[in-house]
């Protein structure tokens, strides 16, 4: 595992290894120019030329550029600009952004270590409000902020040398600054070691961040800023990418079984700190505040203001897996929620899924169950237990809908008792029992029900009880229904 | 250097008119100003003075630069207007668009505003002047209509396709129109608070970063914040599409 490596620290180990009298130093030296000897402050200003010249690569949330993978910096130009503009916060909910780029988040830049960047920032002139950039991959006054300060209409250049390998959060810095990211003005900038990072199967990019609107969670319409809230550090909605929904259902990020994960994350802020997590899965590796810092093996780690972290982990399992900000209710009614998706086959070693659902009441013994028998003898019970277990059961599970008559409800919920649907063929009702009912048309005594059963979570051994309990009941009459008959139809 | 433009600029510049159409006398007063800046007590005393009830409109702007044809659009030099100035308009001394005719003339440079207030025999107000005339809360405040609040709706909508037309926000206690919610507007000493926008020494710039916490009177008032930052990111031959002016003028 190749570590993001700290330049002073390379360079003091360069030293060290110049005292060993290695020959690769003295190479080094040479190739570089700066003087050991003398004990002068080295600067990576001096100590690699810049060769070529080339447009960055940008990208818009989730989406991350490509590695150049590179040892030789180049002169590497970005061009953002600023756009204000009224885009859907949450279904209904508008806020007049202000945007690196067009988005929340602004355009994910990937340089190297070493790369002089220019980068020019245009002002849209269509635009109301001064802006600049303060990018915390730079080191210099402001960090380009009072080099960048652009009114609409404009376009301001300057260069910088990155010379930190890490992962930085930029955000606009022009008064007040508190309002400028409130309104959406942040991205991240990756500096990555000579050569690049590890290589991964997929790479994405969230950003959080938090808006104070005048209306409460969810009132429609075009929201303004509200500064009170924003001091208070009350916000209303807390999001990752710009809006609600932004990487959810059809907008989840995607990834196979197998695959090597790694997240950029960063928070814009303005206030919140996240408890970022990722629900089902651990990080093998968190770049801790995107720093040169690997922690192992986590589940849930802290991501300030203005700071960023980089986390690794692998898709074991298919399945959804929800991404959240895990000071919890951010994520379930603030809206700090996006979901990865993971398809491929199964891995029961890894993760079973639900093996077995039991009544759990202490102190009535009657009702608990056995230990589920061993696969190849399962054992039939007679019809007067299955009866009893099933009617508890039912009572808890069916009774709700198709109620304790067994009559249903007209027009809406089917009847079990004297049904010819349950009771011409015993293997349809453990079918549905099985599989639940979405929204097929069925004919029960002559009526059309079209509706959706839940697929309940039951073991065979219960879906047995309750389909002896429930024909036998209510006048029906039938033989008993054995686990290993359900066994049989869940198998095929 | 700025006076030496001016002394440029007096060349072309014909036929002063003294009158006060349009105007209105602002008393004299006090101002708390937003920066405290070393050796400030914490008031500025203003005169009396004569200030424009609205910003100058197109239809204004368009008869100074019939009667100075080196303030066309085609003619003007890049020294003292950049390129996108005045390109609102239809042609050289056309407005083209009659809906806005009667809107704040914008995409102005400061040195073509400061030759059209010379050439009224007027002034730009100063930024003391300005800001003191703007604070002043509007007439027949509602509840909840305050200044402030006036400004940060401002704040809240991006730029309108087609600028609204002078006296169409609120009138202040002062009897001017529009201070806020309209444009910004350029005023005859722009950037004088600032110390440079390179700056790396000490202090810093007050407008950037948390450096923007220093020194201010009032915290609170973060929408002035804004206008300060506004104009410490402008140099005199910018135009922009929301920035126009009004003039002033001494009492005699």
């Amino acid at each position: 595992m190749k570590k993001i490596t700290h330049p002073e620290r390379s360079i003091l180990r360069y030293r060290w290894m110049a005292l060993t009298g290695l020959v690769l130093v003295l190479i080094y030296t040479a190739l570089t120019g700066c003087n050991q000897a003398s004990g002068a402050k080295t600067t990576l200003s001096d100590t690699a030329a810049v060769i070529g010249e080339m447009n960055a690569e940008l990208t818009h949330a989730p989406f991350v550029p490509n590695s150049r993978g590179a040892f030789q910096p180049e002169k590497v130009i970005v061009k953002i600009e600023v756009v204000e503009k009224v885009m859907k916060l949450a279904d209904g909910v508008d806020y007049t952004f202000w945007t690196f780029g067009g988005s929340v988040p602004g355009p994910f830049i990937r340089v190297q270590e070493g790369d002089e960047v220019e980068l020019h920032l245009s002002n849209s002139p269509g635009n109301k409000m001064p802006h600049n950039i303060d990018l915390h991959a730079v080191n210099g006054p402001g960090g380009g902020a009072e080099a960048t300060l652009t009114v609409p209409g404009h376009s301001s250049v300057f260069t910088f040398r990155v010379m930190n390998p890490g992962l930085y959060v930029y955000h606009c810095a022009t008064a007040p600054v508190g309002m400028h990211i409130a309104n959406g003005m942040y991205g991240l900038v990756l500096v990555e070691p000579k050569g690049g990072l590890p290589k991964v199967d997929k790479e994405f990019y969230i950003m959080q961040g938090e808006f104070y609107t005048k209306g409460k969670n969810g009132e429609a319409g075009l929201q303004p800023f509200d500064m009170d809230k924003a001091i208070k550090e009350q916000p209303e909605y807390v999001v990752f990418n710009g809006s609600v929904g932004a990487a959810t259902g059809s907008n989840a990020l995607q990834a196979k079984v197998g695959d090597r994960v790694r997240l950029y994350v960063g928070n814009g802020g303005p206030n919140l700190v996240s408890s970022f997590h990722v629900i089902g899965q651990i990080f093998d590796k968190v770049y801790q505040e995107g720093g040169s810092q690997v922690n192992q093996n986590v589940g849930t780690t802290l991501i300030p203001s203005g700071g960023a972290a980089i986390l690794e982990f692998t898709c074991h399992e298919p399945g959804t897996y929800n991404i959240v900000d895990h000071s919890i209710f951010r994520a379930f009614n603030q809206g700090a929620l996006a979901q990865l998706i993971v398809s491929g086959p199964e891995d029961k070693v890894v993760y079973s899924g639900k093996v077995k659902d039991e009544l759990y009441q202490p102190g009535s013994p009657e009702v608990s169950e056995s230990e589920a028998p061993a696969e190849a003898s399962i054992p039939d019970l007679p019809l007067a237990e299955r009866i009893k277990k099933g009617q508890v059961l039912f009572e808890t599970n069916c009774s709700s809908c198709h109620q304790p008559t067994g009559l249903g409800l007209p027009g809406a919920i089917p009847p079990l008792a004297q049904s010819d649907f349950l009771m011409n063929r015993q293997d349809k009702g453990i079918g549905v029992l099985l599989h639940g009912l979405n929204n097929e048309a069925i004919t029960v005594n002559g009526n059309h029900y079209q509706g959706v059963m839940p697929q309940l979570p039951l073991s065979d051994d219960q879906i047995a009880n309750i389909l002896s309990y429930v024909r036998n009941n209510w006048g029906n009459k039938s033989p008993v229904v054995q686990e290993k008959e359900v066994k049989k139809l869940r198998n095929q | 250097m700025r006076s030496l433009f001016a002394l440029l600029l007096l060349g072309f510049i014909s036929s002063p008119l003294q009158d006060h159409s349009g105007m209105i006398k602002i008393p004299a007063g006090e101002l708390r100003p937003f920066l405290l800046l070393a050796g400030q007590n914490g008031r500025i005393k203003v005169h009396s003075f004569y200030l424009d009830i609205h910003a100058v409109t197109n239809d204004e702007f368009l008869q100074f630069v019939k009667a100075n044809p080196r303030w066309k659009r085609s003619g003007v030099s890049r020294a003292f207007a950049d390129s996108n100035y005045l390109k609102q308009w239809a042609g050289d001394i056309e407005i083209g668009d009659d809906r806005i005719r009667n809107s704040p003339v914008t995409n102005i440079s400061w040195f073509a505003a400061n030759a059209y207030c010379k050439w009224k025999g007027k002034r730009l107000p100063t930024m003391d002047e300005w800001e003191y005339a703007a604070g002043a809360p509007p007439v027949n405040a509602k509840r909840g209509r305050d200044l402030s609040r006036i400004i940060l709706e401002w704040y809240d909508h991006p730029n309108p396709a087609v600028l609204p037309v002078v006296g169409s926000t609120y009138k202040n206690r002062f009897g001017v129109y529009d201070m806020h919610g309209l444009i910004w507007e350029w005023v005859e000493d722009f950037n004088s608070v600032m110390p440079g926008s390179e700056n790396r020494g000490p202090g810093g710039n007050p407008f950037v970063c948390g450096a923007g916490a220093l020194g201010t009177a009032n915290k609170e008032d973060y929408a002035a914040y804004m206008r300060y930052a506004f104009r410490e990111s402008l140099q005199a031959a910018y135009t922009v599409g929301g920035l126009g002016f009004r003039c002033a003028q001494d009492i005699e």
